[in-house]
This record gives C-alpha cells, sequence and structure tokens, in this order.
C-alpha cells in the first residue's frame, strides 16, 4: 500500500519534471507558429497565442517568388550535399572501420580538425576564389563547402556504426554458396542501411541549418537558401520587418525536420553519441 | 621426412606471401576508398587557409584594388590595436564561458531526466531533440519577436534588444535553448555507462545523492564532459548565426566572427578580414590544445578514447 503510493508520488513529480523539459522544448516552437498564425490586427497585441488564426501570412509567402525559389534552393543543395557527402563518406568509413592502412589515423584527425574549424575563417578565401572561378552565388559554390563540412560529421558517425556491422555473417555467407554480390545486397547492405540512413539524416539537418555561408557566398535569389532570404525579408525599416511573413516561412521549413526527428528519435540518439562519444 | 618438412616451409612461405600480398591489397584499398574524401576535405579547407594567412599579409581592399601591397603584419598591428577587435573578443569570450557553464548545467539536469525517468521515456527523450533540429536562425527569429515591442510576448515595457546587457542575456539564451539537447546526449551516454550496482552499493553505505553524483558518477563519465565541454566550447566560440538575427552586432555585442564577417563581405576589406579569420583560427587552436593538454580530454575518433 505505501510501496504503491511511494511510486504514485514518484510518477507524478516524474510527470512533472517531463512537463517541465516539454515547455522548454516546445515554447519557441509555438510561439513562432502562433505568430504565423496571427492576422495584421492581433500581430501586435503582444499574446502567446493567436486570438483569432488565420493563415494569411503562408498565402502571401507562397506568392512570394523569393522565398519558393529560396525553399527549392535549400531542398536542392541540401538533397545534393548530402547525397554526395555520404557516398564520399561510406567510402571512407568502411575504410577506417574496417580495413587497415597508413595514414588512417592522420585521416580521422584531420576529420576532426575540419569538424571544429572556424566556418568565418572560410568566407573570405571562398568567396575571392568563387568570384575567381565564377561559381559565386550558384547551387555548385554552396554543395562544395557544406560537402565539406558535412564529412567529419558523416565519417565520425558511419565508422562508429560500421564498426558495429558483424561483418563474419558475409564470410559465413560466402562459405554458404553466397556470391560476393549476394552476400553485400543481401546480408551486410541491410545491415549498414541504418546507419547510413540515420547519418544522412544528420548530415541534411547540419546542411539545412547553414546561415553563414549562405549569406556570404550568394548575392542574388539564384542560390540563396531559406534562413539566408529570411533574413532579407525586409520592409522599409527593421521595425517594418514582416513579422508573419518571417514566422510562416520559419514554420515551412522547420515543420519537416522536426516531424522527420520525431519519427526517427532513436536513431538520431544513437547517431549522435555514437559518433562523438565512441569516436 | 625431410622433404615433407621443406613441403611445409615452403607453403608457410606461400601463405605468407599471400598473406602480405593481402596486406598490400587492403592498405591499397583503404587509400583509394579515403582519397575522395581527404582530397575534398584539403581542398576546401587546407588551401583556402593558406590563401587566408596569404591575403593577411596584404593591403587587399577590394573599393581600392591598386592599392594592394604586401604590408608584413600590419593588418595584424592594426587589428591587434583596435578597440572594436578586443570589445568582439570580450564578447565572444563571455557568450563562451557563461553559455557553455549553463549548457553544462542543464544539459546534466536533462541527460539525467532522460536516463532515469519512468514515466514518458520516449517522449521526454523525443522533445528535447526539438531544439536541435530547429535551424538556429529560426530560433533566433523566435526570440528576436519575443523580445521586440509590439509583438513580443515576453518583453513587457522596455526594449531588451536595445540595451547591451539584455542583449547579450538574450543571444545566451537563445545559444543555451538551442544547444542544451545535444549536450545532454552527449553526457547520457556517458550516464548509461555508470555501473547500476555501483550507485546502488554507495547508497547502502549511507551516500546521499549528491555524494552519489559527485563522488561517484561525475569521476565516471569525465571523458564524456570533457568531450561534451570541448566541442560546446570551439562551437560556441564561432557564435554568428544567433547574433546576426537579434542584434546584428549592434550596441557592442559582435563576436569576432560577426567583426570578420563585417570586414569581409559588407566592409569588403579582405586584409583585415582574413586577418580576423586567422586569429580566430589561432584562437580556436589554443583552447582545443588547453583543453587536450590541461584536462586530457580524449579527442573523439583517437584509439585511446575507447
Amino acid at each position: 500500500m505505501s510501496a504503491q503510493t511511494e511510486t504514485t508520488g514518484k510518477k507524478f513529480s516524474w510527470a512533472v519534471v517531463n512537463t517541465v523539459v516539454l515547455l522548454y522544448a516546445f515554447i519557441p516552437v509555438v510561439w513562432i507558429i502562433s505568430l504565423s498564425l496571427k492576422g495584421g490586427d492581433t500581430l501586435n497585441d503582444g499574446k502567446f497565442l493567436p486570438g483569432n488564426p488565420t493563415s494569411e501570412a503562408y498565402t502571401t509567402i507562397f506568392k512570394n517568388d523569393d522565398f519558393i525559389r529560396a525553399l527549392i534552393n535549400s531542398i536542392g543543395i541540401c538533397l545534393i550535399s548530402t547525397f554526395v557527402a555520404l557516398v564520399l563518406g561510406t567510402m571512407a568509413a568502411y575504410a577506417i572501420a574496417r580495413l587497415d592502412f597508413p595514414g588512417k589515423r592522420a585521416i580521422v584527425a584531420m576529420a576532426l580538425l575540419i569538424s571544429m574549424f572556424p566556418q568565418i575563417a572560410l568566407v573570405t578565401p571562398l568567396f575571392k576564389i568563387e568570384t575567381a572561378i565564377g561559381i559565386f552565388d550558384t547551387w555548385l559554390g554552396l554543395i562544395i563547402p557544406y560537402i565539406t563540412f558535412a564529412l567529419p560529421l558523416g565519417i565520425y558517425t558511419l565508422s562508429a556504426f560500421f564498426r558495429e556491422i558483424p561483418w563474419e555473417l558475409e564470410k559465413a555467407a560466402k562459405m554458404d554458396g553466397a556470391t560476393p554480390y549476394q552476400a553485400f545486397r543481401k546480408v551486410i547492405a541491410p545491415l549498414a542501411m541504418p546507419g547510413v540512413f540515420t547519418t544522412a539524416i544528420l548530415v541534411f539537418i547540419a546542411c539545412w541549418n547553414d546561415f553563414l555561408f549562405a549569406i556570404s557566398l550568394t548575392s542574388t535569389n539564384r542560390a540563396r537558401t531559406v534562413p539566408a532570404a529570411m533574413s532579407y525579408f525586409t520592409g522599409a525599416t527593421t521595425f517594418e520587418k514582416p513579422v508573419a511573413a518571417v514566422a510562416a516561412a520559419a514554420v515551412i521549413i522547420t515543420i519537416p525536420i522536426v516531424i522527420f526527428v520525431l519519427f526517427f528519435q532513436r536513431r538520431i540518439v544513437a547517431g549522435l553519441t555514437s559518433g562523438a562519444v565512441k569516436g | 621426412m625431410s622433404t615433407s618438412v621443406a613441403e611445409q616451409d615452403e607453403g608457410v612461405e606461400i601463405a605468407k606471401r599471400r598473406a602480405s600480398e593481402g596486406k598490400r591489397a587492403e592498405q591499397k584499398l583503404g587509400m583509394m576508398l579515403c582519397a575522395p574524401a581527404v582530397i575534398v576535405m584539403l581542398v576546401v579547407t587546407a588551401y583556402p587557409i593558406l590563401y587566408a594567412i596569404y591575403l593577411s599579409f596584404f593591403r587587399a581592399d577590394l573599393r581600392t584594388p591598386d592599392a594592394n601591397e604586401f604590408i608584413w603584419f600590419e593588418n595584424y598591428v592594426t587589428v591587434l590595436s583596435s578597440p572594436i577587435w578586443w570589445q568582439a573578443f570580450g564578447v565572444t569570450m563571455l557568450i563562451t564561458v557563461v553559455g557553455v557553464t549553463f549548457e553544462l548545467a542543464l544539459g546534466m539536469l536533462l541527460a539525467i531526466v532522460m536516463h532515469r525517468t519512468i514515466v514518458g521515456r520516449g517522449l521526454v527523450r523525443t522533445s528535447a531533440l526539438v531544439p536541435y533540429a530547429i535551424v538556429t536562425v529560426v530560433a533566433a527569429f523566435s526570440w528576436r519577436f519575443a523580445f521586440t515591442q509590439p509583438m513580443g510576448w515576453l518583453v513587457g515595457d522596455g526594449a531588451p534588444l536595445t540595451e547591451r546587457g539584455p542583449s547579450l542575456a538574450i543571444i545566451i539564451l537563445a545559444e543555451v535553448w538551442k544547444t542544451v539537447p545535444f549536450m545532454a546526449l552527449l553526457l547520457m551516454a556517458g550516464l548509461a555507462l555508470v555501473p547500476e550496482d555501483l550507485l546502488k552499493a554507495a547508497s547502502m553505505d549511507g551516500a546521499s545523492p549528491w555524494q552519489r553524483f559527485w563522488k561517484i558518477t561525475v569521476p565516471l563519465i569525465k571523458p564524456s564532459i570533457l568531450v561534451a565541454l570541448l566541442f560546446r566550447t570551439l562551437d560556441t566560440f564561432r557564435v554568428f548565426d544567433n547574433i546576426y538575427v537579434l542584434t546584428s552586432g549592434a550596441n557592442d555585442t559582435s563576436s569576432v566572427s560577426i567583426v570578420a564577417y563585417n570586414n569581409l563581405i559588407r566592409g569588403l576589406n579582405l586584409g583585415i578580414g582574413s586577418t580576423m579569420a586567422v586569429l580566430i583560427f589561432i584562437t580556436i587552436a589554443i583552447i582545443a590544445f588547453l583543453f587536450i593538454k590541461l584536462f586530457g580530454a580524449a579527442a573523439p575518433g583517437e584509439e585511446s578514447s575507447r
């Protein structure tokens, strides 16, 4: 009986603690969603929730060519960067996890250095070089630095995942008469896919989040991504910043990622921690 | 008898040769698989950083391209004797030290909650990832609007983003909010390695939860703490997005990255901008070196850290 009340009491206090965590995580998100739904007259009422929700801001933003263009840029640039970084990263991570070769440690150390590199230090030289070879303000001009900074993350996370794969199964499958291709296709690929997929999510989020390269290496809406475009949505003065439009744009680029993360929570936690802690 | 020994030796020789051939093939394959990634990383970082060092010795202003000349360390003298640079350096240090301290404390709390909670564990872990998943610029706008008249819900009567102290506090808040979950995840991975039996035994011996935390948990997860601190310190030192959106560096709230950016992209003064970039690079290298040497933080990826 008393043990029963004790666990109920404990459960209750945990529920309170958990609620605090939930509030912590969601308040800024709910606030920006709320702003995006406020109409022109209630926008400045300073209330946390919209009194009279409208989708006005979303209609406006989807009629804005700069925003549409930025959205296409963001999606295209991040998908291509993620794909290339994953292909190169998987090759390197496989070698690091499974093979013994000279220079392996140097490669791991180099990846670590780059992941700590101050991006601002690359902005000038990249700006100058890209202008000189004519890829300033193009998709390629952003994809190249994105791949570079995605590679260390990819190599760490993937090699941590690859170390966990029971590679003996490949040999076992071959002994049972599978061709090398079959052994790869039916045994190794399914085991490696979750790691590759998780890494893809982490790398995509990292690219999607970039702001510094996006504002430094673009000058028009040709390659400007949404985070950069958002900072250029302007009225005549700072005070006339089209708040609802910025909020709507913010929500549009946030919701898909949040849903993705919520859906694959377990894998992302595994990915983030394996890459950083186990190396 | 003797022939069979000779045959055996020969067999061993062949096996050895095959093994070393296999070894060589493995080495070759390993290097080939890594080559593309290594080349990309080197070309995009090593070459530009060398170029930045080169530029930092020149008067290179895109507004006066004809006046470019080699001026030795003059840019460094200019930057290092500039109050703007030191102001920004101080602000960056402040944000880094205060921010990372809060991140560590809150991150530890969150890690313990995620590790220990007996109800809704999945829900807590999932929602804790939300700040991590949000684009920094988006979160920064959310804070900016919350603290701006007249639409903000946190603003009250003042205008916090027009004053230095409150602005810095809000920048730190935005930075901490976004990165506590990442910190917590790294620490949680460490917590999972603390043997439950040890904590129970200490509890039997009369150790309070507070003592158990400081005497058992902290020493055992020290490697995780150091790695998390190293990552976050270096990352916070680069702070840019939050300041750009929240204050654009107004009222002396610029970080070194913001000042460098203003010189490079807005001022088009490549010489000075590159000098600042090199100085930031050197500072980060020093911080990393201190962490690894003084605190013995094992760099992730090193064999010894596993």
